[in-house]
């Protein structure tokens, strides 16, 4: 039962999200739906390396200006007719962020931590020095535009929100299937203590290069439907520090390598984030007000809160089996809740771990 | 050849500003174990609050740097105190980049309101005079602030080498539990180190004003310099940001000058990745990490 339990929930959540246009939303809710689920597939991508395998990269906004840029581009060389096309190339926008990935992965993983963040935050100014400089490419700071879809009206927001929650049934189901499988234990091992990991033998150059260029093409993959949904793509917003750091603030409020972490923290704080823009509008206290809903979650929730919650569920769980058997088991020892490194050991894992209780 | 030249005396003055920015932030890495992405903002900080001090009160930006690094102290000791102390040990690296980016922005944001978004820059009297030397132009302005950042590099020099204080810093940057065992306060330690990793950011900002136009969205390009030097160097290692400053902003100064302006930003980049590639701890990076 609890085997299913997991993929039935993501399930019904994609479901209800699929339904949601059909209930005949104001434009300015699908939209706001449109931009939170951007958000949603990219902390889902961003978890992969940054949650699982603890390397926080910062540059991932490269590789959505990447997307943008690529579908731009393809489409000034093609003709737009039925609509659909800019979502049928995706995959090979994806396809490609993800062999530019691997090179740039293989020399920037060669540091750790701190430094590997910091190598991919100069990443991203590269990246938007190149979009500006890039005249003949990218248009420079005038921009590229694009044409614009031939869907009705009423219906225009749809097809970018169907296919941004097919991105985010693909970005779940590949964290999902990572987590229950050797993959997602050789991350667990490199982020713990990446040489020991070397020592035990696991593939550690292998699975932090898959991490990265799946994670970066499901970015570029966003990327791409954004160019499209916004019909201009100017370098500023392409290649935008601040939508990196909106990526990494909501996999972190939400709670890292969980699975509903970075949707949780997208949900959460991108409509949070559209509220207080359009309350404090363009004056430069919204800077201020995002500045401080993001130290307020640092100091307060550094584990975000999917784990936190975990913590306090087993606590209470753990409390409950302490008080039906009070003869056995160390009380002290049962209700501390460990530290979750996101494998979380199941109930009946665990038993035998802290001395049964049947 | 003359543009080549001409880029190089550019580079090496400029170079000694970037400096004293780069070893706040080394320095606070070496102690924190902190990679402070505030610096930036902190820089344009200071940097406004000279041209405050010029604007209202007629002080001449250089006279003002003892004001403002004694302010700027107070303000690094109370980021530390409020942001910086309460995070766990064992996250701490990971949580403090995104900490500091967030003072960034909140810093940025202060910014904002306080004195709009316009593009502010301080003009003295002697801004624009300059001397030709064998057909060289060396601006005054260029030539006193690299002076004066050799000076508050000299001493930062004296006060880690010469002092009790600089024993404990550096006695907390090579191995914080023995520090602690022989009896190194190391909270005090990081606090001062904060507050003084801020005040070279003072002294540096106003130096900036001199010499850049600035508004409060500069502190984007500074850091995304500032971590390329300071990582060139090799973290924690002040000699080494003193070398990662000549490299990146010579480098930039002559192909700004040589090939074109627009190409400058990426040159260091292109550095810095080809040096990490080769040593990923940066030049003067230990394995240790982080000797001064």
């Amino acid at each position: 039962m609890s085997r299913l339990a997991g993929p039935l929930r993501g399930g019904l959540f994609i479901v209800i999200l699929a339904a949601m246009p059909s209930f005949d939303l104001a434009h300015w809710v699908l939209n706001m739906l449109v931009f939170t689920l951007m958000y949603a597939v990219m902390s889902s991508a961003w978890n992969l390396t940054g949650g699982f395998a603890g390397y926080p990269s910062l540059g991932h906004a490269a590789f959505f200006g990447l997307g943008a840029y690529t579908e731009g581009l393809w489409f000034q060389h093609h003709s737009i007719h039925s609509g659909y096309e800019p979502f049928l190339i995706l995959p090979l926008v994806g396809l490609l962020a993800a062999l530019v990935g691997v090179p740039i992965a293989a020399i920037a993983m060669r540091t750790r931590a701190d430094v590997f963040a910091i190598v991919t935050i100069t990443l991203l100014f590269v990246a938007q020095t190149l979009a500006f400089n890039l005249r003949t490419l990218t248009g420079g700071a005038q921009g590229l535009s694009m044409t614009a879809p031939p869907f009705s009206l009423r219906t225009f927001e749809r097809p970018f929100y169907y296919v941004l929650v097919l991105l985010l049934a693909v970005a779940m189901g590949i964290t999902w299937a990572s987590m229950r499988s050797k993959v997602g234990l050789s991350l667990a091992a490199v982020r713990a203590d990446e040489d020991k990991a070397v020592g035990i033998g696991v593939h550690v150059v292998g699975v932090k290069l898959m991490s990265f260029a799946v994670s970066v093409g499901l970015t570029a993959m966003v990327g791409g439907v954004w160019a499209y949904y916004e019909g201009f793509i100017y370098p500023q917003f392409a290649v935008d520090p601040l939508v990196t750091i909106a990526i990494v603030l909501m996999t972190f409020l939400g709670g890292r390598a969980t699975l509903w972490g970075p949707v949780l923290g997208a949900f959460i704080l991108e409509l949070a984030q559209q509220y207080l823009a359009y309350d404090l509008g363009g004056s430069q206290f919204y800077l201020i007000a995002y500045a401080a809903v993001f130290l307020v979650v640092m100091l307060l929730l550094p584990r975000g809160i999917v784990p936190s919650l975990q913590d306090r569920l087993r606590q209470r769980r753990r409390r409950h089996l302490v008080d039906a058997n009070p003869s056995d088991g160390d009380a002290d020892a049962l209700g501390r809740p460990e530290v979750s490194q996101g494998i979380v050991l199941s109930r009946a894992q665990m038993v035998p771990l802290v001395g049964g209780t049947s | 050849m003359h543009a080549l030249i001409q880029g190089l005396i550019l580079g090496v003055l400029t170079a000694g500003v970037y400096a004293l920015m780069a070893s706040g932030q080394t320095l606070i890495f070496g102690i924190m174990k902190v990679v402070n992405l505030a610096q930036g903002a902190l820089v344009i900080l200071g940097a406004y609050l000279s041209y405050q001090l010029f604007t209202s009160f007629g002080i001449d930006p250089f006279l003002a740097i003892p004001i403002t690094t004694v302010m700027m102290f107070g303000v690094g000791m109370v980021i530390e105190l409020v942001f910086l102390r309460p995070l766990r040990r064992e996250d701490r690296s990971e949580l403090s980049l995104l900490v500091t980016f967030a003072i960034a922005l909140l810093l940025e944001g202060i910014m904002s309101v306080s004195w709009s978004t316009s593009v502010r820059s301080i003009n003295t009297s002697y801004a624009n005079s300059s001397w030709t030397v064998f057909g060289y132009q060396v601006t005054l302005v260029r030539l006193w602030a690299f002076l004066l950042s050799l000076a508050a590099l000299g001493m930062l020099f004296l006060l880690l080498n010469r002092t009790r204080f600089g024993r404990a810093v550096r006695a907390s940057v090579q191995n914080p539990e023995s520090a602690r065992l022989l009896g190194v306060e190391s909270s005090r330690v990081s606090a001062i180190g904060f507050g003084i990793g801020a005040a070279t950011a003072a002294a540096a900002g106003s130096v900036y004003g001199l010499l850049y136009p600035f508004n409060s969205g500069s502190h984007y390009d500074l850091i995304s310099r500032l971590l390329s030097i300071v990582l060139l160097g090799g973290l924690g290692s002040i000699g080494g940001a003193v070398v990662g400053a000549l490299v990146v902003s010579v480098s930039s100064a002559v192909v700004a000058a040589t090939v074109s302006p627009i190409w400058s930003e990426m040159t260091f980049f292109v550095i810095l990745l080809l040096v990490l590639l080769v040593r990923p701890r940066g030049l003067f990076g230990t394995t240790a990490r982080g000797a001064i």
